[in-house]
């Protein structure tokens, strides 16, 4: 029972990360294969200013998303639009391109060793509650709370406002979404940046959770891939789903021996895309 | 002064010239009607007129302003709006959501989506379903009204009766009738010639990319026109009468 | 569709594959074959050492294009068969198979684990396929490591190649090399040359479209995905042979990619000759600043993305477009019948 409530607090961290790369995909058809990093680089960032200014973390984490937002417009740009003109790989190279660029920076300006917000965070990241025989922590249940909110915000952005729904509609067709008057250059530059913003919240989460470095985003970018796929690149709720199952999964593969943490998360991944549905929740035509 | 005026365009996919130097001048108020073939041109011209595909060479004016290089979703804002080819909705937004999307990007003209609705009272109970559960009749005329909420000054029909049944192509041509009285100016492409000449103030017939014919829809005759809109150059009057 | 050699059109062009150059240039190729294979007699150890890596290098370029530039399949895991490859061969030799037959045995193990492999994989497109073969390699890559019989995570050394003199061992590796590389090659040339070539090429243009007119997109894709796995493997056995020992980390690791990806787009994606050349650009590149760490990898990745975005079919792809080289054909000329054949530029003829 404990080995569950574990699996599914992590699988909302997973969902976190997934959030950004699922809009992404949704939007533009673009897999960022540089979204771990970016999530990283969020890392990076809150330990920057908890660390050199001594401000509190909560408050290092607000600056850092509208930095972060404004990097996603700048990707957007200078990268994505120009990538995205070029043909249906070319994102796929040159976001693995800034991947290796953005690991090789990092490792340049912080050393390969290990960071961590642990001890900046006093008692938040360590401290659980138990109730009849379950040890919950209050930091993963942060994490998950994190998750909905950001899931459910996500989705009455889509449903609800006017820039939502005409990322909706570019989604669904760029050339007629020009006709009816929508610049789809600024709609994806929008999605980029609400991508990138995300990512980094979810590096946030990250920085306080456990120790990073530079190599620390591949990892982060596979896990919020099988988020996705688990769930069946549907439904923000697929992408909870998504996150949950692969938690689940980690936690009962480092139950039966800790070294098979990692690979019962890749095996249940690869067990949903052999199955005929390839995704738990998955629906095609869904867009985000 | 007319409204578009499109000089010379030259448009090609890839290799395939699909509009090679047309020139057409639209007046204010007016309703066009583009004829020809299968492949003569007209889809691709009005999409360059639209701004959807950008020519190889030539110009567009609108309204006296150079447009040539202007993006589709700008020439939206200056008033011109395109009821593309098979409709294209966006099938997982509702009806009211196709509708509000293209509102607000040019003030004025006064189309709400209430008043969309009133004029095609079939869309009033569909409004909140998603409008890939439409029927063919039901997609075009939200189709329509989506164009009319860009609230345009020019708006290009393609085939707006294409696919659809003969009480359904009726009740869109109604709408129209209202639309041109109420003096929006029109460029349609319609494959029924009938159906055309009846609505339109003049037509221009295409054939393999180029103009053949244009004239009064009044002073036209059918045959004059099937000779063109077949290459049978030999007829008389071909390419006169301006 | 084109199948006719020197066949007329109705238009007055006339389509061709070899022209006069393609025969001097493979005759070149026969010679800088015979020319390498006496390297170990001319040069010292090292230098054959530095050359085998070299080819290595040759093979999985090639490789990676044959997967991305004509089968459409960016792959982030082909180093899942490096390191089947490599240690396969530790796996084979340790039960007493002798190391140069159980390199080859492999590869060809690696291919043979490629076929249930692309059943899954070759269901996903673009993305989707990229960061799943990513996990494919996480996964053969934490299973190797489960076994203490292959070193564990701690890395483990090749046995059995020690009974070779100093000198020879090199001499051998470099020769097994040398002819993995021509016999690679050969098999990727005269399959994109085949009919596989053509429906491949039909794909990259439209894939519903080439599947309605009846081409078996997923066959020609996997054989091309078994043919890149079986190359991968044996590269990652050769290596194995070059350095004698390796670790999970550094056979089963994404830099492979990174690699790969550097001299397919440098040299010229989608292009025969383009990974050749990208190959011994990354070689010489990686000789003169290898020893920078990290913004080495900072300024392969910034190269990588300006070749993505500005130079998408590399340098052999731009000297092409100029020139009109076709050295090796892979593809089809279309010539004007009033031109004399002789001349290299005709503005018609069409792109690999």
């Amino acid at each position: 029972m404990n080995v569950l409530v574990q699996g599914v607090l992590l699988g909302g961290f997973y969902a976190l990360l997934a959030c950004g790369l699922s809009l992404m995909f949704g939007v533009m058809r673009i897999i960022n294969l540089a979204h771990g990093d970016i999530a990283v680089i969020g890392a990076y960032l809150v330990w920057v200013l908890v660390n050199q200014t001594s401000m509190p973390p909560w408050l290092a984490a607000l600056l850092v998303l509208p930095i972060m937002w404004v990097a996603g417009y700048v990707m957007y740009v200078l990268l994505l639009e120009r990538s995205r003109r070029a043909g249906q790989l070319v994102p796929l190279l040159t976001t693995f391109g800034l991947a290796i660029v953005i690991e090789n920076v990092l490792l340049q300006i912080f050393s390969p060793d290990d960071h961590s917000l642990l001890s900046s965070t006093g008692t938040l990241a360590t401290s659980s509650i138990s109730f009849g025989g379950l040890t919950i922590s209050i930091f993963g249940m942060l994490t998950l709370a994190t998750a909905v909110v950001v899931l459910i915000g996500l989705q009455f952005f889509l449903s609800r406002t006017t820039s939502g729904r005409q990322m909706r509609a570019t989604a669904e067709d760029p050339d007629v979404a020009e006709l009816v008057g929508i610049n789809a250059r600024a709609v994806y530059a929008k999605a980029t940046a609400i991508a990138v913003a995300i990512a980094g919240l979810g590096g946030i989460f990250l920085a306080i959770r456990q120790t990073f470095n530079p190599s620390t985003g591949p990892t982060q970018l596979i896990f919020a891939f099988e988020a996705v796929v688990i769930g069946g690149f549907g439904s923000p709720w697929g992408t909870l789903l998504g996150g949950i199952v692969l938690g689940v999964a980690q936690v009962i593969g480092a139950q039966v021996n800790p070294q098979y943490f990692v690979l019962f998360g890749h095996l249940v991944f690869l067990a949903v895309l052999a199955s005929p549905r390839g995704g738990l929740l998955s629906r095609r035509g869904r867009t985000v | 002064m007319s409204l578009l005026e499109v000089g010379a365009v030259d448009a090609q996919y890839g290799l395939l010239k699909a509009v090679r130097g047309v020139s057409l001048s639209v007046d204010e108020g007016e309703t066009r009607a583009l004829v020809g073939a299968n492949g003569a041109g007209k889809t691709t011209l009005l999409r360059v007129i639209a701004g959807a595909h950008r020519p190889a060479a030539g110009t567009v004016f609108f309204d006296g302003v150079d447009i040539t290089r202007i993006p589709a979703h700008k020439r939206v804002a200056l008033g011109i709006a395109l009821v593309p080819e098979g409709r294209r909705l966006f099938p997982g937004l509702t009806v009211e959501e196709n509708l509000s999307i293209a509102g607000g990007h040019r003030p004025g003209g006064g189309w709400t989506v209430e008043r969309v609705l009133a004029i095609f009272p079939m869309l009033q109970q569909r409004r909140t379903q998603r409008a890939a559960t439409l029927s063919g009749g039901e997609q075009q005329a939200t189709a329509i009204g989506r164009a009319l909420m860009c609230n345009p000054r020019l708006i290009l029909l393609d085939e707006v009766s294409l696919g659809l049944a003969p009480k359904a192509v009726a009740a869109v041509y109604e709408s129209l009738r209202e639309l041109i009285g109420g003096g929006t100016t029109v460029v349609l492409v319609e494959q029924d010639l009938g159906r055309a000449l009846s609505v339109s103030t003049r037509v221009t017939c295409m054939l393999h990319g180029e103009v053949v014919l244009e004239g009064a829809s009044s002073a036209l005759s059918r045959e004059q026109i099937t000779a063109a809109y077949f290459g049978v150059r030999a007829s008389s009057g071909v390419g006169a009468d301006t | 569709m084109i199948r006719a050699r020197g066949g007329q059109l109705s238009g007055g062009f006339r389509v061709q594959r070899w022209t006069r150059l393609s025969v001097v240039s493979a005759a070149v190729t026969v010679a800088v074959i015979v020319v390498l294979a006496v390297v170990p007699f001319l040069f010292g150890a090292d230098v054959t050492e530095q050359l085998t890596s070299l080819l290595i290098f040759v093979i999985l370029a090639v490789m990676w294009n044959a997967l991305a530039g004509y089968g459409g399949l960016i792959s982030v895991g082909q180093q899942a068969f490096i390191g089947l490859g490599a240690y396969g061969t530790i796996f084979l030799t340790q039960h007493g198979i002798a190391p140069y037959e159980a390199m080859i045995l492999a590869g060809l193990g690696a291919g043979a684990v490629a076929v249930p492999t692309s059943l899954i994989m070759l269901r996903l497109r673009g993305g989707q396929f990229a960061i799943g073969m990513w996990v494919v390699a996480e996964v053969f890559g934490i299973l190797v490591t489960l076994d203490a019989g292959l070193g564990g995570g701690t890395g483990i050394s090749l046995n059995g190649l020690d009974v070779f003199a100093p000198g020879y061992r090199q001499a051998y590796t470099f020769w097994v090399t040398l002819a993995c590389t021509t016999v690679l090659l050969g098999l990727v040339f005269f399959l994109l040359r085949r009919r596989i070539g053509t429906s491949l090429q039909a794909v990259l243009d439209d894939e519903e479209a080439a599947a309605s007119l009846g081409v078996n997109v997923v066959r020609s894709k996997r054989v091309l995905f078994v043919v890149a796995a079986v190359g991968c493997g044996i590269a990652g056995a050769l290596y194995l042979a070059n350095t004698l020992f390796i670790q999970t980390t550094s056979v089963f690791g994404v830099q492979w990619t990174a690699y790969m990806l550097f001299m397919v787009l440098v040299g010229g994606l989608g292009t025969f000759e383009g990974p050749i050349i990208g190959a011994i650009i990354f070689y010489l590149i990686q000789a003169q600043f290898g020893d920078s760490g990290a913004w080495y990898f900072v300024g392969l990745g910034a190269t990588a993305i300006a070749f993505a975005l500005f130079l998408p079919h590399g340098i052999w792809g731009a000297v092409d477009r100029r020139l009109q080289l076709r050295l090796l054909p892979v593809g089809y000329t279309l010539r004007k019948l009033d031109t004399p054949a002789s001349a290299g530029a005709d503005p018609a003829a069409t792109d690999t």
